[in-house]
């Protein structure tokens, strides 16, 4: 069998265990509910006749592993149960949402790539220089400033003084710019820092000294020997900050009312809407796994000398 | 970078931080609850110098009390987290096989949840409340410390002072104790410096959507949620919090570069 094909079943089998583990950990969500959960959902005055047909809805009055069963076989199934509030099922709700988070998470991720690689090649090339110190004091900055407060200074600054930019909701590009920014920040200054390390360590290998002395000139060294190589590490920050990316949409949706997952999430909380909460957490988690499992694979494609071990 | 500058730039923040928050009762103005609903989002003033939110109440004294709150969240979770992962990491570490197997499996699973989701996830069902945040924040922070503790530990082991000390009949609590721990120090305390910066940033988004500390105890995250409706007429609601947690975790992170250019041998 050949490495890549060794690799890809290694890494699915890896795979298997934590998506049923995560799942398990969805399904106990429900139960962790102080009281009755049929009560928390519907309050107080809900009849007695409401609450038994919720329990028998949720599957609540079944015993506990009949429910495990079900909860497992309805996601094989693509069946996320219903929305206690929404008369809808609650894969619909999260399928239309969907675009909008993966639109605002692409366009995070891009101006992340935008600010972080011209700040990086800046730095490593000017190592020590006050241009290097900027880069360094820049990201640290990012690492610091929580998104929650940068999300209503940034609707400050250039939405209510400046008046450039649309203050919230979902439009023209316009309306992307203070919310990308926002998310994409904090991965901006990571990626900075490590592309920044990842270059100068690139920058000292025996090829790129070769690629000097062969007489290449200095921007054709860089672009093609010391970049390239240095974009692996990038690959892997990037799938990891994905799941940030993620985590973060919940707040950076709510405080633009951006119509995604992440608000969803946030407005499914509130109105203690327990299906849609378990939903959403759920595809959050399974793309996240599945986005790590597919960069897994294309790292292994990229180099070669990746092994499982 | 100048690591010495940094570093005592970072330590002075957070001792004025660390001691404002703890004298916070003494040197506040007013009671972080009091109300004055004649006062109501002033702005600067010699009786409040960062002005007053919503119900009147002093802003600069919400900031220091609020203060109290992040740094227990902050501390609470990085001891019980780091008591975890040690124990974990160690076992997973030293002992290998099933154990090592079951255990990082569960990190595995843990980790399946990005950030803080599995936090939202808890304190939503679990309701609001200082206790629930420590809890949902432990539930994912352990695991960063427990990978740590079994990576060293695992690079530990087949040391030759290791081997000797096995040689010579030590228990192997006495060796994870004794001779593991002591080596285990500096990345552990650098790795707590972050996570103390991600705990604090991390007790801010919760509180920010409602899931964090109940009110009306003031906490920088609640503050700066509440101070979001009022955007256009009084902007300062949100940047003093918000200025207060990003000082914090620019500390931290300088604190812990520094640390990390310093003690960490492999970051040389």
């Amino acid at each position: 069998m050949d490495s890549v094909k060794r690799y890809f079943i290694q890494r699915l089998l890896l795979l298997l265990p934590t998506l049923l583990g995560a799942l398990t950990l969805v399904f106990v969500l429900i139960h962790l509910i102080p009281g009755d959960p049929v009560e928390v959902m519907l309050g107080e005055t809900a009849t007695s006749a409401d609450k038994q047909e919720l329990r028998r809805n949720l599957g609540l009055d079944q015993p506990m592993l009949t429910q495990y069963r079900n909860f497992l076989t309805n996601f094989s199934t693509g069946d996320l149960g219903r929305s206690l509030y929404e008369q809808a099922s609650v894969g619909a709700i999260i399928g239309a949402r969907l675009p909008a988070t993966l639109q605002l998470a692409l366009c995070a991720m891009i101006a992340a790539l935008l600010i972080s690689f011209p700040l990086a090649i800046l730095a490593a090339v000017n190592r020590g220089r006050w241009l290097d110190r900027a880069a360094l004091f820049f990201s640290l900055l990012g690492l610091s400033l929580p998104n929650f407060w940068l999300g209503p200074l940034l609707m400050i600054l250039f939405s209510i003084q400046l008046g450039w930019l649309p203050v919230s909701g979902r439009g023209g590009l316009g309306h992307l710019v203070l919310p990308a920014l926002t998310l994409g920040l904090g991965m901006a200054a990571i990626l900075t820092r490590i592309l920044r390390a990842s270059l100068l360590q690139t920058m000292h290998e025996d090829f790129v000294r070769t690629a000097r002395a062969k007489g290449l000139a200095e921007k054709q060294v860089w672009l093609k020997h010391t970049l390239r190589n240095a974009l692996i590490s990038v690959v892997t920050i990037m799938s990891l900050q994905f799941g940030a990316v993620l985590a973060g949409s919940l707040i950076t949706e709510t405080i633009f009312s951006w119509p995604g997952i992440g608000r969803l999430t946030v407005q499914a909380i509130q109105t203690r809407d327990y299906p849609l909460v378990q939903g959403c957490v759920l595809v959050i988690a399974v793309s996240y796994v599945l986005v790590n499992f597919f960069t897994d694979l294309v790292y292994k494609l990229v180099d070669p000398r990746v092994s499982y071990e | 970078m100048n690591n010495k500058l940094w570093l005592a730039v970072g330590a002075g923040i957070l001792l004025v931080l660390i001691v404002s928050a703890l004298f916070a009762p003494l040197i506040t103005p007013h009671h972080p609850l009091r109300q004055s609903l004649s006062e109501d989002l002033t702005g600067y003033s010699a009786d409040h110098p960062l002005g007053t939110d919503k119900l009147g109440r002093d802003i600069l004294s919400r900031i220091l009390h609020g203060g109290r709150i992040s740094l227990l969240v902050g501390i609470s979770t990085v001891t019980l987290s780091l008591a975890i992962g040690l124990i974990v990491g160690s076992l997973s570490g030293y002992c290998g096989g099933w154990i090592d197997q079951l255990a990082m499996r569960l990190v595995d699973i843990l980790l399946a949840f990005p950030g803080i989701l599995l936090a939202i996830a808890f304190t939503a069902v679990l309701g609001p409340g200082l206790d629930h945040v420590i809890i949902a924040l432990c539930l994912i922070g352990w695991t960063s410390y427990a990978r740590l503790v079994r990576g060293e530990i695992l690079a530990l082991r087949e040391r030759e002072f290791i081997q000797a000390a096995r040689a010579l009949g030590c228990p192997p609590w006495r060796i994870i104790l004794r001779h593991l721990l002591p080596n285990l120090l500096p990345p552990l305390l650098i790795q707590s410096t972050f996570g103390l910066a991600a705990a604090i940033v991390a007790e801010g988004s919760l509180s920010f959507l409602g899931l964090g500390v109940e009110p009306p105890t003031p906490s920088w995250g609640s503050m700066l949620n509440d101070g979001r409706q009022f955007l256009l007429v009084a902007p300062h609601l949100t940047t003093y919090p918000g200025l207060a947690i990003m000082l914090t975790v620019l500390a931290l992170n300088l604190v812990g570069d520094a640390l990390q250019e310093r003690l960490d041998t492999r970051s040389r």
